[in-house]
């Protein structure tokens, strides 16, 4: 059975429609990627299914329970959670404070206790400051912890914000263009370390421009074209797809046109 | 030993508060600093609202309002004692608050403050309309607390300015402990994660209603409290207290001194409720003055006063 399953889903924004009947489904521990020119819609497919928008039509199931709309907290209590492709950090807190913040759902107790400093609420935030040292261990920040999140380079940051998704130990992880901003080997990193959590049986749901990383990785691919799903499939028949390949062309000779 | 940010706090606020007596030329300045201590005990909830969780308040003289009229009519209709009077004004802006800011918290922004300004004047036009239990704008007499009495008989003799003074200053020290608990626990993190990006504070599951509430709530209870403690030091109040000129004066206080610390917007109280005193010298050209020294700091120290000196004599040091 599909843990999620989007059906039909579609946006408009002042009459322009965004996105268009939009329909896939991803299994635990599946990597889908969605491509698409700038443009094309992915990150309002993303808002839509982490409901920051709500959708104007279709459905969003997450393991058979329909979340369409549902607000963002409420799906993290589920097990979906996502990063952002322009970085939403928690720019006056400290890096580990950032990841700790991942665990809010497991740290949080009672607001008493949090007042009084009851040795329950130090015990949580314990517990969660050492899972969020290891997640930053793991994405290569482990020694940027007390650092200031805003003054870290855009790169290191993105991984951050990965750590923090990872802290609410989803079922569900949206990633949008991870690897942006990264050099070559943080690109590989990031790569090692999708492969890994989705071996540990999260779905991931991907946008990434770099094509060798997403042809690498990707079990699934959704091809997104002004709104609109034009293809889907494994890898392979992706890049072979004719439309595919005139939707990518067709940005390249627009691009080259507008220089 | 390495002191954390919230020891090496409660120790130069305690210390402050032991020591500066000693050079007080007359006991007028016993009044001066308790009069700091309640201001500072306001405007440390205003950090809560405004530091950690971002959101603004122009209306937060309504709790103190509300506060200090508890504590001067429960006593005589309600026969309750003075002291349970405070805590009956903090429940009961708490459940105001909880009430108010359910609606008003979806707000953002100017919008926000607009709609707690409109709270606030709601508060002082019904303190200084409602005649018959309030007796209106020229204000009303507040029982004594009792306490100081309570201490002589125990053997601790203290005139009524000193009593106030020590009496505010642990207050204030009790309210600082409570903000600065807050900041490093689960729910502090998660009001300043708010603050950062409301998206990604939902996104990891922050139910950002329901912590805007609590700070809302929290820092209703210590504006409450600081206008109970007002008005049981003065044994009298007036509407003034949940005035406009008020509610912004507790902003202001907490912005000009640093509304991101507990310490900063302290000293942004203790600055503000002197200033005025040292500026008579000035006599007309005081208001000029203290307009002048607001727009100066807002221009060159943003974050506030006591943030940017340290950062100074930090940046010396290096
Ligand atoms: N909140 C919004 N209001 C109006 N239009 C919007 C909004 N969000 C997205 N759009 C429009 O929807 C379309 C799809 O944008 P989207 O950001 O989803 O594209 P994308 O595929 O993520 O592109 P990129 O690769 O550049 O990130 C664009 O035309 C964009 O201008
Ligand atoms: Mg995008």
């Amino acid at each position: 059975m599909s843990l999620l399953q989007v059906e039909g889903l579609g946006i408009e924004f002042g009459g322009v429609r965004a996105v268009h009947d939009v329909s896939f489904a991803m299994k635990p521990g599946e990597i889908v990627s969605v491509i698409g020119p700038n443009g094309a819609g992915k990150t309002t497919l993303f808002n839509m299914i982490s409901g920051v928008y709500l959708p104007g039509s279709g459905r969003v199931k997450l393991d058979g329970e329909d979340v369409t709309g549902m607000s963002p907290h409420l799906l993290a209590r589920r097990g979906l959670s996502r990063t952002f492709q322009n970085l939403q950090i928690f720019q006056q807190m400290t890096v580990l404070e950032n990841a700790i913040a991942g665990y809010h759902l497991q740290e949080s107790g009672h607001l008493l206790a949090d007042l009084l400093n009851l040795p329950s609420s130090r015990r949580r935030a314990q517990v969660a400051r050492e899972g969020a040292q290891k997640l930053l261990e793991r994405v290569g920040l482990g020694r940027a912890g007390e650092q200031e999140a805003g003054n870290l380079s855009y790169g290191a940051l993105k991984r951050l914000e990965i750590a923090r998704a990872l802290a609410l130990k989803p079922r569900v992880l949206l990633l949008d263009e991870p690897a942006a901003g990264c050099n070559a080997v943080e690109t590989e990193e990031i790569d090692h370390l999708i492969a890994e959590v989705a071996a540990e049986g999260v779905a991931i749901l991907l946008v990434e421009h770099d094509m060798k990383m997403v042809m690498r990785i990707s079990n699934h691919i959704v091809v997104l074209d002004h709104g609109e799903k034009i293809a889907e499939g494994d890898p392979a028949t992706v890049s072979r797809n004719p439309d595919v390949i005139a939707a990518y062309l067709g940005t390249q000779e627009a691009a080259d046109a507008d220089g | 030993m390495k002191l954390s940010n919230k020891q090496a706090t409660l120790l130069v606020l305690a210390l402050l508060i032991a020591i500066t007596p000693f050079f007080f030329p007359s006991s007028y300045y016993y009044r001066v600093g308790s009069l700091i201590f309640v201001n500072g005990i306001a405007v440390t909830g205003m950090v809560i609202l405004i530091g950690y969780a971002g959101q603004i308040s122009l209306g937060h003289a309504g709790f103190a309002g509300i506060g200090a009229y508890t504590c001067a009519l429960a006593p005589v209709h309600l026969g309750l004692h003075p002291g349970l009077a405070l805590v009956l004004g903090a429940v009961i802006s708490a459940a105001m608050a909880w009430l108010i800011g359910r609606p008003i918290l979806r707000l953002k922004g100017y919008y926000l403050g607009v709609a707690t300004l409109g709270f606030g004047i709601l508060v002082s036009m019904v303190l200084a309309n409602e005649r018959d239990i309030t007796r209106g704008p020229d204000g009303i007499e507040v029982p004594d607390l009792g306490l100081r009495g309570l201490l002589k008989d125990m053997g601790l003799n203290l005139n009524n300015s000193e009593f106030w003074y020590g009496f505010t200053g642990l207050a204030l020290l009790l309210g600082a402990w409570l903000a600065l608990n807050l900041f490093n626990s689960p729910t502090g993190r998660a009001l300043r994660a708010l603050h950062g990006s409301e998206i990604a504070a939902r996104t990891v599951g922050v139910d950002v209603a329901r912590l805007k509430l609590q700070a809302f709530v929290i820092s209703a209870v210590y504006a409450s409290v600081s206008g109970s403690l007002l008005a049981l030091q003065n044994k009298f109040i007036t509407p003034d207290v949940a005035g406009y000129m008020h509610s912004i004066e507790m902003v202001t206080m907490a912005v000009l001194g640093g509304a991101g610390s507990v310490l900063g917007a302290i000293f942004g109280a203790g600055i503000l409720t002197m200033l005025p005193q040292v500026l008579t010298v000035f006599a007309e050209y005081e208001q000029l003055m203290l307009g002048l020294v607001m727009m100066l700091v807002m221009i060159f120290m943003r974050e506030g006063l006591l943030p940017s000196v340290l950062r100074l004599i930090r940046g010396r040091g290096e």
